[in-house]
């Protein structure tokens, strides 16, 4: 009944096959080219007796508790609160048109580059930054910055307060993928019927449904949050930094033998995210006991909406702001000229540096398009490839391939990277365009599967059925029937790939050799001198680059469909 | 090898077909090196954070494309140390041909440990045809933090340690280091200096070690042959008394110069520190500063070395890169280097060496409101070894960095 024509059918079989190469591949290479540096064998820099030196220097660090204690509150408090922000919001508001107004704003936001976001928010929070000057001197008094430590804070409280702000169109977008597989709009009937609270029926109908299609995201989340480096090196704090910022110098000292210690740290960062990811688990299996009974009590809540209605307001507006005002900041910048404090704006507005940076600028932007697309497209080839193959054989992906799918994303970047990079250069990909698409794919594939999957299966099958009965092939249920039903994830999952495809930074830099340029490796460069000016530039070429597909990711089902009401989740 | 459907076959077909001849060049036939240089793309691997620097590296690609055909790319990174990485991983790969580095602008530390592990091309600097202009007597030029450059890296800049300072909130220069300490216990929180390990902060260091201690030949020598905690103890004496003093108490401190020329901007800061003399009048006219900031050096002189280039071991475009290294130190560059309106780097090259007409290149430069003149600057005072930055460096970080 399931499958089609042989051919046909092996090409399918051999999409997970070819998937997990694609993702697990250079993940493997790189991690025993961690491995082995880690345990003291790194014969380019003449080191290669075996030895628990490495780890010795990494304990000997002073700073290393402080370091390891900020990648893990930083990372689980920004996860848990951009979760819950998200929550509050879908329990809230979903289905009123104030939802729809704050979906439609934060959706693209999610496009804006964690750099660009963090500059923003460190300029507009610091003592000297956009709030401050605003209120200055006429309410403040200030003639002249005051000397508060606001952003770097040593408790990583604005580097976290930028993450939830950052990853919640995140978890939004991902909600709103789930929304549609879900049957949230009869279940809320239901319990509304029964007399429950907005707020109180939405955790106890939709939620559970919802989260388990958007879990996977929340790891990713988690484990992201807890290893980023650029938005560490602007907003966290420096004495000292978080561990992965610290694995970054260490890998990049000039003294080779620190590689070692960076290895060593590296792995030492994998075990964190490992025992963060646990601790998550654990909890989620504490709230499912805890929920059930909530569940069962049956209380009504009515009153919690009158609190919980307010606040998931409150945390999207937060997120909302926090980023269009990052944005507003960048792009007053990219048009200043001299601009002292406690002027509010700049003394004159200039086109000077965009004619400066503009050019450059554009040049970027057509290499870190054609990047995108192409590791983009391959990736949706493969995902639909490994999601049809695991339809027809009738069974999901097995709890251990899903760990596998993860992997790419819970191993931090800087880990297994340098590895890989050997791995190219061994087999004669020097440098250039090509291998860096080979090397965004490892990233964007595993996000464009995880942001598809879980709606592609929540697909009803009936659908399928009826269309075979009608006389479909399995190709053509696919094509004509399940593609053209899954548009909008299939959408935004590609809005995704681009999205993490434009914000690589170390693979771009590391695999292409620094031949390619793309936005984010300039933006970066620059970050590292400050010069408000040029990030300004690039900062908004870059968000203007990467929210045209989540546009596309909206607006395309809303015109395609905009004649089928049942297809509006 | 930069084609986007590279497949295997033909990228490793590629690789051996690259006549190792081709690496063979003698940079003391220098037609020989701009005739293999014609149509070779360098990829000049140099810290990106820098707008000045950046415009006026894609001015050197537009005058060597324009002479010699060579395409001049500059891959901006955030850390030199990534080009050392990269070269490093080519090695170990076995890439010993065409790898992607072929020019890095480096550093002290940078330079001695490639230059210990063999990571380098040459000698070829002495042998470029500009290299007759070089002040070889009266600048540090062959010598990188003590460290005999044997040719192997070829100077473009000169720079120098100088205090830029804001006239509107405080008054004059400061003579030493324990004015300076003085002053920023009288005014709290408005100095500070980029985190070490940056370039600049460790250098601020090494300026301050210079200015306490009296002992300037044991800085010369490696620092395993002196006893560390002795020469240096001063030092942090010294830091120990201002930190509290600084800005945010030295909780935190700007990630690198320009980062901390934001603050002065920002007048966060009255004070802070520059390896660059005319960096303060390029920012001036640039409207990153404000007109109110001036420079100054400390009376017993201030720390100074050269900024070099390097070509790796495995670049394939090292005839390229020599061309681009030769034009570094040209009369027209250097003089446009100089210039404070587009970078406001010192020249390397000795006016008497020059012709009457490229010296007027120079004597015709505006230097700026901020900028002090060659006899104000006064004495340069010789880099330490670098193993003392190293050393000094993992010990700030171990006393002020993991504070928290």
């Amino acid at each position: 009944m399931r499958g089609g024509t042989p051919s046909e059918a092996g090409l399918f079989a051999a999409a997970p096959a070819l998937t997990m190469l694609a993702m697990l591949g250079p993940v493997a290479a790189g991690l025993a080219g961690t491995l082995l540096p880690a345990f003291g064998y790194l014969p380019a820099a003449g080191i290669s007796g075996f030895s628990l030196a490495p780890f010795v220097d990494l304990f000997d660090w002073p700073g290393l508790g402080q370091a390891m204690r900020l990648s893990v509150t930083t990372g689980l408090f920004a996860t848990a609160l951009a979760l819950a922000g998200v929550t509050l919001l879908f329990a809230g508001w979903s289905g009123t048109r104030a939802f729809r107004a704050l979906e439609r704003l934060l959706s693209p936001l999610l496009s804006v580059p964690h750099a660009a976001m963090a500059f923003g928010l460190a300029f507009l929070i610091a003592p000297s930054g956009w709030i401050a000057r605003g209120l200055s001197p006429w309410a403040t008094g200030w003639e002249r910055p005051p000397d508060i430590l606001i952003v770097q804070d040593s408790l990583g409280i604005t580097m976290t307060l930028g993450l939830v702000a950052k990853e919640m169109p995140f978890l939004l977008l991902m909600g709103l993928a789930a929304m549609g597989q879900s049957d949230a709009a009869r279940r809320m009937r239901v319990v509304q019927a029964a007399g429950y609270g907005r707020v109180t029926g939405w955790l106890k109908a939709v939620f559970p449904s919802i989260y388990a299609q958007i879990r996977l995201p929340v790891y990713v989340v988690l484990a992201y949050s807890m290893s980023v480096v650029d938005v560490a090196l602007i907003l966290g704090p420096s004495t000292p930094s978080p561990l992965s910022v610290q694995i970054v110098r260490w890998m990049s000292d000039p003294d080779l033998s620190m590689r070692l210690v960076a290895s060593a740290g590296a792995l030492l960062q994998l075990g964190l995210v490992i025992g963060a990811l646990a601790l998550w688990r654990a909890g989620e299996a504490l709230v499912a006991v805890l929920g059930r009974r909530w569940v069962m009590r049956g209380g009504r809540g009515r009153a919690a909406d009158r609190l919980f209605r307010p606040l998931g307001v409150f945390a999207g507006s937060f997120s909302a702001a926090v980023i269009l005002g990052g944005l507003a900041c960048l792009a007053v910048w990219s048009f200043a000229g001299f601009w002292g404090f406690p002027d509010a704006l700049p003394q004159g507005f200039t086109a000077q540096n965009w004619m400066r940076h503009g050019p450059s600028a554009w040049e970027a932007t057509g290499i870190t398009a054609l990047v995108a697309l192409i590791a983009t497209g391959i990736a949706l080839l493969l995902s639909v490839g490994c999601l049809e193959a695991e339809y027809r054989r009738g069974r999901a992906i097995s709890p251990t391939g899903l760990w596998l799918v993860y992997l790419p994303l819970l191993v931090p970047q800087i880990a297994f990277l340098p590895g890989l990079q050997t791995l190219l250069l061994i087999l004669g990909y020097g440098a250039g365009t090509g291998p860096v698409i080979i090397g965004h794919l490892v990233f964007v594939l595993p996000y464009v599967f995880l942001s598809l999957g879980d709606t592609w299966r929540a697909w009803d099958p009936r659908a399928g059925i009826v269309a075979r009965a009608l006389g479909a092939s399995p190709l053509g249920v696919l094509l004509r029937v399940r593609l053209p039903m899954l548009t909008r994830p299939l959408l935004t999952a590609a809005a995704v790939g681009i999205a993490v495809s434009v914000g690589q930074y170390l693979p771009t830099l590391l695999i292409g050799g620094g031949r390619v340029s793309t936005l984010t490796t300039e933006a970066v460069a620059l970050a590292s001198g400050g010069d408000r000016r040029a990030i300004g530039v690039f900062g908004v070429a870059q968000t203007l680059a990467v929210m045209v597909p989540f546009a596309g990711a909206l607006l395309i089902p809303a015109v395609l469909w905009r004649n089928r009401r049942g297809m509006h989740g | 090898m930069t084609h986007i459907s590279s497949a295997l076959p033909f990228a490793l077909a590629a690789a051996l077909a690259l006549p190792a001849a081709a690496q063979e060049i003698d940079p003391a036939d220098w037609d020989a090196v701009s005739d293999a240089a014609d149509g070779q793309t360098v990829y000049w691997h140099a810290w990106g954070g820098d707008t000045a620097t950046n415009d006026f590296i894609a001015w050197v690609g537009e005058q060597v494309d324009a002479e010699y055909g060579v395409t001049l790319e500059h891959v901006k990174l955030s850390d030199t140390g990534d080009a050392v990485t990269r070269v490093l991983s080519e090695k170990q790969a076995g890439q010993d041909e065409d790898g992607a580095v072929d020019l890095i602008w480096i550093n002290g530390p940078n330079f001695a440990s490639m230059k210990e592990a063999e990571l380098l091309f040459g000698p070829f600097a002495e042998e470029l045809p500009n290299w007759q202009y070089v002040d070889v007597e009266g600048k540090t030029v062959q010598t990188d933090f003590t460290v005999p450059t044997d040719g192997l890296e070829a100077p473009w800049a000169m720079a120098q340690v100088v205090f830029m300072y804001d006239t509107a909130d405080m008054e004059g220069p400061l003579a030493s280091s324990e004015a300076i300490l003085e002053w920023a216990s009288a005014n709290p929180g408005r100095f500070t200096y980029p985190q070490p390990p940056d370039f600049l902060g460790s250098t601020f260091l090494k300026q301050t070690l210079i200015e306490l201690t009296d002992d300037n030949d044991t800085l010369a020598t490696p620092v395993e042959e002196a006893d560390f905690q002795e020469v240096t103890a001063p030092l942090w004496d010294y830091l120990d008394a201002l930190t509290p003093n600084l800005w945010r108490q030295g909780r935190a401190y700007p990630a690198s110069g320009p980062a901390q020329i934001q603050l002065l901007a920002d007048n966060e800061i009255d004070l802070a520190v520059s390896f660059s003399p005319n960096e303060a009048s390029r920012n001036i006219a640039q409207n990153q500063l404000p007109d109110t900031i001036r420079t100054f050096v400390l009376e017993d002189g201030t720390l100074g070395n050269a900024s070099f280039v390097a070509i790796p071991y495995n670049s394939g475009s090292k005839a390229g890169a020599m061309v681009v290294a030769n034009y570094l130190m040209s009369p027209e560059a250097q003089a446009r280097a100089q210039d404070p309106e587009v970078l406001g780097y010192n020249t390397v090259l000795a006016m008497d060496k020059l012709s009457e007409e490229q010296r007027a290149a120079f004597d015709a430069l505006d230097l700026g409101i901020a900028t002090l003149s060659p006899e104000e600057l006064g004495t340069v005072q010789p880099e330490p070894h670098p193993s003392w930055m190293t050393r000094i460096t993992e010990e700030w970080i171990e006393r002020y960095g993991v504070v928290q």
